[in-house]
């Protein structure tokens, strides 16, 4: 079957690859489609290699039950999933409206393809905003850590094994910290905002002034629990802290190893930046679609072929989905 | 299509259902997590995660033959198009797998610390 729509005369022909069909597609569409495979190949890449620095890590990499827990309007209460699972079905229900601006193209209805067209867009534009909240989310942080000289992260729990923030205890002592001036010639080594809110003696003096907390380490359990230290292996795993670590950035995070948090912010960020251009490529077509660009054409195909590339935005989420927050 | 351009939309809203459905499961799942599946291993996975990568190839089969409309195209581009990612991404998983668990216990039973 011809999987292309003729157009009107030879001329147009010309500029979609001419007669001849090598798979039974335009040149437009098989080029997409093509296009797709070698994204498709990239996006593995980095879904493997993050498979691959898991493995290497997979007695201490982070639970994501623990990492993502937010949910609008829902302070202090852990709902892990649901928020990703709302973002899953935003972009699934946008790939529903596109596939059915697509189906109305096929039938030339121009004002339904808009309409359709329209609720993908907004669709886009709210899975990247609910990406932009739990980006967030994930650079402020929770409750805080420390780094030890060795590199692992300590965080700190109650008897009940309940995470207590850093807040919580940590003490005020009189300020050690000097104020780096321009005269120094420093100003460019550390800026106040990447400073922490408190100082690792702080947090060893809170630490020592509340009994009642233990230390948590990275280490999985055979339970996939995180291993909580008796108090006194706490006091000593604690005089090794050499950063305090609030939220997250490409050096350090709070939710353990380092890569976690870059693979998280490459791809999400990755697969954010392919659903930004995809919504901006439909709102290109849409006001084509407007215009009556196709409806001239006496063909839709251009709605088809930015469809394939809106799905495939879908499909990788599929997978970035269970990687980061299933499996 | 050379054949009448029938409206699809059945289908469509079968399918959306179909990939809701899916997804309300695993993420069920993902809260639940039972220990029978999590605690069982199979080849060396375990059982729920089995269960989210079959899914997730259910929801991505469906997505490409329903939404991108693969179904409806020629044998040879669905061929071309599918063929090189499945193996070359099974390739790709493979061996960068393996690596990792072999560096994994190089770290593990050595006295290097590792950091990064």
């Amino acid at each position: 079957m011809e999987a292309t729509v003729t157009t009107a005369n030879n001329d147009e022909k010309t500029w979609g690859g001419g007669d001849i069909q090598p798979l039974g597609a335009s040149y437009g569409k098989m080029m997409m489609w093509f296009f797709i495979v070698s994204d498709a190949l990239t996006f593995s890449g980095f879904l493997a290699a993050y498979g691959f620095s898991r493995f290497k890590f997979i007695e201490t990499w982070p639970l994501a039950d623990e990492v993502f827990t937010h949910f609008p309007f829902m302070h202090g209460v852990s709902a892990p999933m649901y928020y990703v699972a709302l973002m899953t079905f935003i972009l699934i229900f946008s790939s529903v409206t596109m596939v059915l601006a697509v189906d109305a193209g096929h039938q030339l209805k121009k004002t339904k393809v808009a309409i359709y067209m329209f609720l993908t867009i907004i669709g886009g534009f709210i899975f990247v905003g609910s990406q932009a909240w739990e980006w967030k989310n994930f650079i402020k942080g929770e409750y805080g850590a420390v780094e030890t000289v060795g590199g692992s992260l300590l965080q700190f729990v109650d008897k009940d094994g309940k995470r207590v923030a850093l807040e919580e205890f940590a003490v005020k002592l009189p300020e050690q910290r000097e104020a780096l001036t321009r005269a120094d010639g420093k100003w460019f080594m550390e800026s106040a905002e990447s400073t922490p809110t408190y100082s690792v003696a702080e947090i060893q003096a809170g630490f020592k002034a509340h009994p009642e907390l233990l230390i948590r380490t990275e280490h999985l359990t055979a339970e996939k629990k995180k291993t909580i230290l008796s108090r006194a292996e706490s006091e000593s795993r604690l005089t090794t802290a050499k950063y305090v670590v609030e939220g997250a950035n490409l050096v350090r995070n709070e939710y353990g190893s380092k890569l976690f948090a870059d693979f998280f912010f490459f791809i999400t960020g990755f697969h954010g930046f392919h659903v930004f251009s995809g919504v901006i490529i439909n709102i290109i077509i849409f006001f084509n679609v407007l215009l009556g660009t196709y409806e001239k054409r006496r063909s839709y195909e251009m709605v088809e072929k930015v469809g394939l590339y809106w799905h495939f935005v879908d499909l990788v989420w599929v997978f970035v989905f269970t990687v980061f927050y299933l499996v | 299509m050379s054949h009448e351009h029938v409206s699809n939309t059945k289908r469509i809203w079968f399918v959306f259902a179909l990939l809701s459905a899916v997804t309300t499961v695993e993420v069920i799942l993902g809260i639940i997590k039972p220990g029978v599946l999590e605690f069982n291993h199979f080849l060396g996975l375990n059982l729920l995660n089995w269960i989210f990568y079959i899914l997730t190839i259910f929801k991505a089969y469906y997505i490409v033959w329903a939404f991108m409309h693969m179904e409806g195209e020629k044998s040879s581009l669905r061929w071309s198009v599918v063929s090189p990612v499945i193996f070359l991404v099974l390739y790709l998983l493979f061996i960068l797998l393996t690596e990792g668990h072999y560096i994994y216990g190089v770290f593990k039973d050595s006295t290097i610390k590792w950091n990064f």
